[in-house]
């Protein structure tokens, strides 16, 4: 198959699966304590990385921008230069690519396990609907959760700034603060948090496709598994682009 | 082996089987209609035909044995009867319902009829052999602890499992693994049981046992099914051995011989998705067919 028409077949079942998913919400399903333990496991699970990811990004942009923008006698400005790149950007699109390797992997892999061992055919024999049962709580999870992360590591990142801008730029936090309040804006936050719901969509969907499409065994699964992380943090980041277009579009965010 | 408690599990089971029950006679399945019907059924992969024009019939009480090579249609077979996939062109009936165009939706009422056991048992990983056996009550809505328990333990009792209640899968051995499998297959009591090659793997007492459990669903329970196999000994067993109970309620298997022949089992032999033969296992065995042949005995005949 030529790689064009691979690409509309995945489209194509991938496109089916979030349909069933979306077509499945509105007929009577007990699956309200999966979502909550998806919840637990995507949101409260991944906590740990995404504040780490935000706080360090947070400091490595202040201490590579700070001697910039104090040759430019704007160095008071660190916190709004700092808030605006992860506020708009950088806070979405890590968060997302941290969940996607963590999260992303693991749903692969466990339904691709499923597969191969017959446990999806058994569920469908007695009687569950495995896009119930196993796809929609890991989609609606990450689609509840991923902003909620997102907003953990703007915050981090915001605090590791302001640690790097004052232990070792010595500016005085209140400076910082004010600067960051200064530059960000509530279409900046708006848009920072609808980014991680299209992003959420994107990884549950390539994931739980990847999985339940697995063929060939163990090889098969470790394949699929990996198919999903590097598929679902590309197409975050194409998605990014287009998101941005379409927020600046809306929101007036980032037109100077 | 089973032990004597057995019976107790088998008098519960055998409840809408006493004969002098009118009442259950009259809400017994309709004995006219086959349980599960093949016509001309076809269905191919890409270019791989993987089954070609079969066509077969399972009756009521009957047991199939489906016998053949790796990559012949066996399992296709098992899977389409349960909806798992669809066949290019001919029809599935299941007692006597058209089931080939049923929408996923539609196959779930049809599946509460069907008890799948399958190769490796299919455990779930996650839930421990009780969570495993109680899957159907709970899609089924049933919440009833006590009620569940019930069940779960009459389904357990009935493979010998019952102290594996509360371990995990990947604390069982492969032959527990397989029993559980069966256990989970026949809660809701299910009129058919498809049994996918569920020996393979195993050692020869094991699989007697797996047998032993399947002749007993078809000779006490009047349960019809689909046995696929590619071990001869699953078909010695099966068709030549039933299941009888004595007086004092032990569950007996006794061989086959002048006075009784075994009329509930046929052999289905495949080949690249054909039916190359359909019938007794005295027929089979005595085929003149040099596949056939070489199958059973494991080499070619010798010429005379």
């Amino acid at each position: 198959m030529n790689p064009i028409a691979k690409f509309v077949d995945e489209l194509q079942e991938v496109s089916l699966l979030l349909w069933g998913v979306v077509t499945g919400l509105f007929r009577p399903h007990r699956y309200g304590g999966e979502i909550i333990r998806q919840m637990d496991l995507i949101g409260v699970g991944s906590l740990p990385i995404v504040l780490l990811t935000g706080f360090f990004t947070g400091g490595v942009l202040v201490l590579q921008t700070f001697p910039t923008l104090q040759y430019y006698g704007v160095h008071n400005e660190a916190g709004r230069s700092v808030a605006t790149s992860l506020v708009r950007e950088l806070g979405p699109v890590l968060t997302a690519l941290m969940v996607s390797g963590r999260i992303g992997s693991a749903i692969s892999a466990e339904l691709g396990s499923m597969v191969v061992s017959q446990q999806i055919d058994a569920m469908r024999a007695l009687g569950s609907d495995p896009l119930k049962k196993l796809v929609t709580p890991r989609l609606l999870a990450l689609i509840f959760m991923l902003p909620l992360l997102t907003v953990a590591a703007d915050v981090f990142g915001i605090i590791g700034g302001g640690t790097v801008a004052s232990y070792i730029f010595d500016q005085d936090v209140n400076v910082f603060l004010t600067s960051v309040r200064n530059g960000v804006t509530t279409e900046d936050v708006l848009g920072g948090i609808i980014k991680p719901v299209f992003f959420g969509l994107i990884i549950g969907g390539i994931a739980c496709h990847k999985g339940l499409s697995t063929t060939g065994g163990t090889v098969g699964v470790g394949r699929s598994t990996i198919n999903a992380v590097v598929l679902s943090s590309i197409w975050v980041i194409i998605f990014d682009f287009f998101l941005a277009k379409a927020i600046q579009s809306v929101f007036g965010v980032g037109v100077i | 082996m089973f032990s004597s408690a057995d019976i107790d599990i088998l008098d519960d089971l055998d409840e809408h089987l006493e004969p002098t029950d009118l009442e259950d006679a009259v809400d017994r399945p309709d004995r006219t209609l086959s349980a599960i019907e093949f016509r001309d059924v076809h269905l191919a992969f890409d270019d791989k035909v993987v089954l070609d024009g079969v066509s077969f019939t399972v009756r009521r009480g009957e047991t199939k044995l489906i016998l053949g090579r790796s990559g012949g249609g066996k399992s296709t077979t098992i899977r389409l009867i349960l909806g798992l996939l669809k066949p290019d062109s001919g029809r599935i009936l299941i007692d006597g319902e058209d089931i080939t165009d049923y929408t996923e939706e539609e196959m779930m009422e049809v599946r509460k009829k069907i008890g799948m056991v399958f190769q490796e048992g299919a455990l779930f990983d996650s839930l421990s052999v009780y969570e495993n056996v109680a899957y159907r009550l709970r899609e089924q809505g049933v919440i009833d602890e006590e009620e569940v328990e019930q069940e779960v333990r009459r389904m357990l009792r009935f493979v010998d499992l019952e102290d594996a209640f509360d371990k995990m899968p990947d604390e069982l051995s492969g032959g527990m693994r397989r029993r559980v499998g069966i256990a989970r297959a026949l809660v809701g009591d299910p009129e058919i049981v498809l049994f996918d090659e569920p020996t393979a793997g195993l050692d020869p007492p094991t699989a007697r046992t797996i047998c032993q459990l399947a002749i007993k669903l078809r000779d006490l329970q009047d349960v019809s099914s689909i046995f696929v196999t590619h071990e001869m000994n699953n078909l010695k067993f099966l068709s030549s051995e039933y299941a009888t109970v004595d007086r004092e309620g032990q569950v007996l298997y006794e061989k086959e011989g002048e006075t009784l022949c075994l009329i509930n089992t046929e052999v289905l032999m495949f080949r690249d998705g054909k039916i190359i033969f359909s019938g007794s296992d005295e027929r089979l065995r005595s085929s003149d067919d040099e596949y056939i042949q070489t199958f059973i005995h494991g080499h070619k005949p010798k010429s005379p």
